[in-house]
């Protein structure tokens, strides 16, 4: 089909191919300016903790010490992100007022001359936290007398009134009645690191006029330039923001985290200030994927149709909620799978634990559910006494097709998709399943609808 | 002790974009007196090739070829807004947001030529390859480039363009979930054919195999790059990664590459795959998007095909070699 176009469609050379291989394409660390200062963090040992008094005075005697700067140096001193899309509440700090709620959230940034004299001084500072009970599990967060993470007196992100995303379609349980089969299973995954190759960074620079340009990493510039102004409490056209080819994303860079606090330290010392996270930093205090656990239970007629499917995932968000909300939404949204399932309810809980928090990463709340839901159509289809492939196209959507969250289903293609699959590995499709499409179904035939 | 095979497929759906509020993406076109064009945008690319596909995008649109197209991006002083390269969106978004730019810089660019063909707009067509004709008649032809140059000097006019594409915000029922949370849905599905080892627990991947469904691959070469990087992300997570190796305990957790596995090069199977197009209806010459869905459909296959190697399930994830064996040991002297 391609060929039908000039450009698209070809295999151009891309166009920053040769500067990759080569080592020409410049990075945000590679960059230096005269003068640059570097911060580095002073980070929570405990994973809760109230912090009772902080001593500076060893840290400032440390050669090539700058300054510090405190809760009571940020102007406006909640980390937003989703804030500028109006999702509350604002919860985190940029750097910490009298708790901490994990293990590496930032308390104190100390500018100095050269990284190592950063390090030093933050070695030097010397906290008095009391440390407070700690929760570390999505379940063990939602029981009676928990320790609790937030400012609100529970561990649950509340979804418009609601603990938990909910998506509703028909009744789950009057069709489990009905139903030939029960299947039911618990998925639980890891969280991970977006692991790029560059660490989440930046530089601020004060420039002539007044302005300050920040060379970032980010994955959104704007996300970036818009929260550090709220933060900052300056007009954005304070602010100039400047990207490049970054050096590996997978959701990693979208926390907004770094660019704000290097940039009032560039505003407090008027010199260019570095912030770059450390690989340990990178692995161990910025968000990775959420930790999931996810109950799956379906009601299965005898000839493989899924009448119900129930889930329940819980999203550990870790101590803050960062963008993990909204993989909650995403994740409801696809948690019946692209199949065709007349009654389902979905309940996904945000939970906050004493953990690293979690955050955006490459297949935002969808990879998880379908690494459960896969799993659980295999288990379907040995209940049923059908081969794996057989499952999937009995319960295929169609175009034309309700999806639980009520949005009819356009361009599908998974019966053509598993056609071509099952293809390419010399796999033989009996011929009824050959010859199914994605078309929508024939008013007289309602095919897999209940 | 011994070495089973085992093979697991897979099949899911991606979704294209997100709206939670409100999805834009910008983009600004002008001719420079040589005729190349400035595409000014502020999206990043990641390393997954955006500026590449931005361009072709861009040069499809204005009729000219590609190595006549500048991408600016990812400065907020001269770049239009853009919401951010995640959600599988950069592709849809930008490349809608740039037809829409480059579409209105071709109209400002037929008028001028259509002043010095003295020829009316309706009658000018393109060869796709910088030229500019009237109709039916080949030797009434101008360069585009000579008409960037001619609407500086000679008619002092602009050759720009605006472009924006926004997906609007969908609130979200609370009772029912009612929501549009997507753009539109690519496909893909796996067969993942494994090799596990009773004595140490290890798995083999031997390959992994796909079918995609993207709508319409802008550049082929990139498309296979997002499935090979997918292939081995999804292997990686379905195997080897996390940074809570005994979750829910917080120790070990890892600080470097040397505590946190990931599978080498010699650990990469062979990956296979075929792409196929069914263009949606909204995408930019019917694009859905790759980027993010490649990584998902290897973890079940793999897990599947482990359960088909040894007839034991493992549902959480990574499956290492230590889960394996503990698995392998259970079914052993579990009831028979």
């Amino acid at each position: 089909m391609s060929s039908d176009l000039n450009v698209v469609g070809h295999s151009v050379q891309r166009s920053d191919g040769i500067g990759h291989v080569t080592g020409r394409t410049q990075y945000t660390a590679d960059r230096s300016f005269p003068g640059m200062l570097h911060l580095k963090m002073v980070r929570s040992p405990l994973h809760h903790a109230l912090i009772k008094g902080i001593d500076l005075s060893a840290a400032e005697r440390v050669p090539g010490f700058v300054r510090a700067l405190t809760a009571r140096d940020v102007p406006h001193n909640r980390y937003t992100i989703l804030g500028l899309i109006g999702v509350e509440p604002e919860e985190e700090f940029v750097l910490a007022e009298d708790r901490v709620r994990f293990k590496g959230e930032a308390i104190i940034a100390i500018v100095a001359e050269t990284e190592t004299a950063a390090l030093e001084a933050v070695s030097k500072v010397q906290l008095d936290l009391e440390e407070l009970p700690a929760v570390f599990d999505v379940e063990e967060a939602l029981e009676p007398g928990a320790p609790i993470v937030t400012h609100w007196g529970n561990n649950t992100f509340m979804f418009e009134g609601h603990p938990c995303r909910r998506v509703r379609l028909g009744d789950v349980e009057q069709a489990f009645q009905r139903a030939d089969y029960i299947v039911e299973g618990v998925y639980n995954t890891s969280p991970i690191e977006q692991a790029p190759l560059e660490t989440t960074g930046c530089i601020a620079v004060p420039e002539a006029n007044g302005r300050y340009t920040v060379y970032t990493n980010t994955q959104a510039l704007y996300f970036s330039l818009d929260n550090a102004a709220i933060i900052l409490q300056v007009p954005g056209s304070r602010l100039h923001f400047v990207g490049g080819t970054v050096g590996g994303g997978f959701g990693g860079k979208v926390d907004v985290i770094v660019e704000p606090i290097a940039t009032l330290a560039a505003m407090k010392t008027n010199r260019p200030v570095r912030f770059t996270y450390s690989r340990a930093e990178e692995m161990q205090v910025s968000s990775t994927r959420s930790a999931w656990r996810i109950f799956i239970k379906d009601g299965v007629t005898r000839d493989g149709r899924i009448i119900a499917r129930k889930v329940t995932s819980y999203a550990d968000s870790g101590a803050y909620s960062r963008q993990t909300p909204y993989a909650l939404t995403k994740h409801a949204a696809n948690a019946a799978g692209p199949y065709a399932i007349p009654n389902v309810s979905i309940d996904a809980y945000c939970v906050y634990t004493n953990r690293q928090p979690t955050s955006a990463m490459r297949g935002f709340g969808v990879t998880m559910a379908s690494f459960a839901l896969e799993v659980q159509m295999d288990k379907i289809a040995e209940k049923v006494g059908v081969d794996p492939w057989t499952i999937r196209f009995i319960n295929a959507y169609h175009n034309g097709d309700m999806k639980p969250h009520r949005k009819l289903v356009e361009d599908a293609t998974l019966i053509e998709t598993m056609q071509s699959a099952a293809t390419l590995v010399g796999h033989d499709l009996p011929d009824d399943l050959r010859a199914m499409t994605s078309a929508p179904r024939d008013a007289g035939h309602d095919g897999g609808r209940d | 002790m011994a070495r089973l095979r085992g093979t697991g497929i897979a099949a899911v759906n991606y979704p294209t974009g997100m709206n939670l509020g409100g999805d834009p993406s910008q983009a600004l076109i002008h001719a420079t007196t040589s005729g190349s064009f400035v595409v000014s945008l502020s999206a990043t690319d990641l390393g997954q090739g955006l500026r590449t596909v931005i361009g072709q995008i861009a040069a499809e649109t204005l009729g000219v070829e590609f190595g006549e197209i500048v991408i600016d991006t990812a400065d907020t002083d001269t770049g239009p807004h853009d919401m951010g390269t995640f959600a599988s969106r950069a592709t849809h978004r930008v490349g809608n947001a740039v037809i829409a730019a480059a579409t209105e810089a071709r109209q400002a660019l037929l008028e001028v030529a259509a002043e010095e063909l003295e020829a009316a707009v309706a009658d000018l067509e393109g060869d796709g390859h910088g030229n500019l004709m009237v109709m039916g008649v080949p030797a009434r032809s101008v360069r585009i480039a000579d008409i960037a140059s001619m609407a500086q000097f000679k008619y002092g006019r602009t050759i720009a363009g605006r472009g924006a594409y926004m997906k609007p915000k969908s609130p979200v029922d609370p009772e029912t979930g009612a929501m549009d949370p997507d753009s539109t849905e690519a496909h893909a599905c796996t067969v993942a054919e494994v090799e596990v080892d009773t004595e140490t627990g290890e798995v083999t991947v031997l390959s992994i195999r796909s079918a995609y469904e993207v709508g319409r691959q802008v550049n082929p070469t990139l498309v296979q790059g997002q499935i090979a990087g997918g292939a081995w992300m999804g292997m990686s997570h379905a195997l080897y990664e996390t940074t809570a190796p005994y979750y829910p305990a917080v120790d070990h957790s890892p600080r470097d590459f040397s505590e946190y596995l990931m599978p080498g090069p010699l650990e990469m199977p062979e990956v296979e795959s075929v792409v196929i197009e069914v263009p949606s209806s909204d995408g930019p010459y019917g694009v859905k998007g790759i980027g993010e869905m490649t990584a998902n459909s290897p973890i079940p296959a793999i897990a599947n095909a482990i359960y088909h190697a040894t007839g034991v399930r493992f549902d959480d994830l990574p499956i290492t070699p230590e889960k394996i064996l503990r698995g392998l040991d259970a079914k052993r002297s579990g009831p028979s």
